[in-house]
């Protein structure tokens, strides 16, 4: 029995979230299919198909897919999956976990949360405590929906052509209506696939410093822009790009955190990236007990000389 | 309009665990616990609407060992009216809870069921999406902005990129991000009005529900430390890793 991995997309193309989850669905050794769903959204399943390794893409176009609602697309999966498939996976996005603990209800099984590492086809290692420990968890027999912790798995490269099959739409839910949406276009890498990722906190001290200060050097490193709690909390940076326990958690090759004590809970979600560096004029702040490179001192003199430093260095090559 | 909001006791949010050097698990021995922080949001909003005249009462709703009943009282002690304790001991899966508060929501019948988008110690983020599959009702997570009218709760929910709003039919699942409110402390006179409010006590059983696990944990250990690394002087060098690091 193969796998059913919901994909996530723009109509266009698939998102990285979706090639990262990919690659894990395809650690379980089943085939897998991956499912889009949207109005309009053949593209995206031409992109899907494309991924290495996927057995089929199953489009199903519906206006009622377009806003990805959790009800619809829980009650198609459902239909899709009663007979076909044992494994339902998803991105570890908003979107999934919207979406996957309504299907494991559905299918009266419980869900793993943000897998990290898949051991067997039945066995997965997930985060609990904002990251403080690991559990490892087996399923019994039967259906299974996971949710992928996308930093954990590398995407799924381009280098398929997989079959596209349509199907069709599954049950309406008219009681839940979309009223609108206000999604920001920044023209930056996604915060979870960014190769480097510059962070600010509380001590950015206002939302004009934190994109005063932060964009310059996130533009001249081609980086994502992310930030602590607090930060968000205080309205510097907008609620998506949290890192942490229940924000976003990201690998990048580079983290620059500017300004973050370095509570648990953002530890949680960027400890893994490769190399972390810390500015904070706190030289007791946590943050510096897990950053490879440190540098105690100003934030507002330090980025600005960080920017030049780098211009600099550009001019040199 | 009835309000019904679930609560769960767990490590506070201050404490760095410990986790068992033989695998079994993280240990919780005298370890300071509290209402999941948001769950606490969750509370909050309830008791915003009742305040906007909106919601007419708050029952809370936690399961867990006997203990849970401070958390409850904390909720009673912010606002809520009465509490249901469902007594169990050790860990219930988010799918048990879920179908515990199916069966409660049955008996209260609310219009709206606020809860925490998820619990800070096993982070599932599972609990209200489940309710809200269980009893085929609408959904609406991670909230930043609610509001409720007599038929519909509108919701402006944290998604990737940005917010989205969504109108639900009542009776409906809302689950709280940290942007809904700011939780508020508990009035020393609220704290001794909320030793007289009912909490009622059931059992799983008595609701019918078997809570046994459906997961198995086989094992529970600490991730690879990360250990700090060193200062470094100045900016110019700084810039320089920064450099190597990313070849710009």
């Amino acid at each position: 029995m193969s796998v059913l991995l919901l994909a996530e997309h723009d109509n266009a193309k698939t998102t990285d979230a979706t090639a990262r989850a990919l690659s894990a669905a395809l650690q379980t050794g089943k085939p897998v299919d991956i499912l889009v769903a949207g109005e309009n959204c053949r593209p995206a399943a031409e992109a899907a198909a494309a991924l290495s390794g996927v057995a089929r893409v199953i489009l199903v176009e519906d206006a009622a897919y377009k806003h990805g609602l959790a009800e619809v697309l829980a009650d198609l999966i459902v239909q899709l999956g009663a007979q076909h498939y044992q494994t339902f996976v998803a991105a570890g996005t908003a979107l999934g976990k919207s979406v996957m603990p309504r299907v494991a209800a559905l299918f009266d099984v419980m869900q793993v949360t943000d897998v990290s590492r898949v051991v067997s086809p039945t066995s997965f290692e997930r985060l609990i405590y904002a990251g403080n420990a690991i559990q490892l968890v087996e399923v019994p027999q039967g259906k299974t929906v996971l949710t992928v912790r996308v930093s954990s798995f590398e995407p799924v490269k381009v280098g398929g052509s997989a079959p596209i099959e349509t199907a069709a739409a599954g049950p309406a839910f008219p009681r839940t209506r979309f009223v609108g949406e206000s999604v920001q276009q920044t023209g930056r890498p996604e915060l979870t696939s960014a190769r480097v990722v510059v962070s600010g906190g509380r001590g950015m001290g206002s939302a004009d410093n934190f994109d005063a200060l932060i964009k310059p050097i996130a533009d001249r490193l081609g980086a994502a822009i992310g930030a602590s709690r607090a930060a968000v909390d205080s309205g510097f940076a907008p609620n998506d790009l949290q890192v942490g326990q229940t924000g976003k958690a990201v690998a990048p090759e580079l983290y620059i955190a500017v300004g973050i004590s370095g509570a648990i809970q953002h530890l949680a979600g960027m400890k893994d990236s490769k190399v972390i560096v810390a500015i904070n004029k706190d030289e007791e702040a946590p943050i510096f007990q897990i950053a490879d490179y440190g540098l105690v001192g100003d934030l507002f003199t330090v980025l600005p000389d960080l920017d030049r430093a780098l211009q600099q260095q550009n001019r040199v090559t | 309009m009835k309000v019904l909001v679930p609560v769960k006791r767990v490590v506070d949010f201050n404490v760095k665990v410990r986790v068992r050097p033989d695998g079994s698990g993280v240990d919780l021995a005298n370890v300071k616990m509290s209402m999941n922080p948001f769950d606490e949001i969750a509370v909050e909003q309830a008791i915003r609407f009742k305040e906007q005249g909106k919601a007419s009462e708050i029952v809370v709703v936690s399961v867990g060992p006997k203990e849970t009943n401070e958390t409850l009282r904390t909720a009673l002690a912010m606002g809520a009216d009465r509490g249901i304790h469902v007594l169990a001991s050790g860990p219930v899966e988010p799918l048990a809870v879920a179908k515990i508060l199916a069966r409660i929501v049955g008996d209260e019948a609310p219009k709206l069921v606020i809860v925490g988008k998820q619990a800070i110690d096993d982070d599932c983020n599972q609990t209200g999406q489940m309710l809200a599959g269980l009893l085929r009702w609408p959904q609406a997570t991670f909230a930043s902005k609610a509001d409720v009218s007599e038929s519909t709760v509108t919701v402006t929910r944290e998604i990737d990129g940005g917010l989205q709003t969504l109108a639900l039919d009542l009776p409906a699942v809302v689950t709280c991000d940290l942007r809904l409110n700011e939780p508020r402390y508990a009035s020393l006179p609220n704290i001794m009005k909320a030793k007289k409010k009912p909490i009622a006590e059931t059992t799983p059983e008595a609701l019918g529900v078997d809570i046994a696990p459906r997961l198995k944990i086989s094992r529970t250990f600490e991730p690879p430390a990360r250990s700090g690394g060193r200062k470094v002087a100045s900016v110019a060098e700084l810039a320089q890793l920064v450099r190597d690091h990313v070849g710009v």
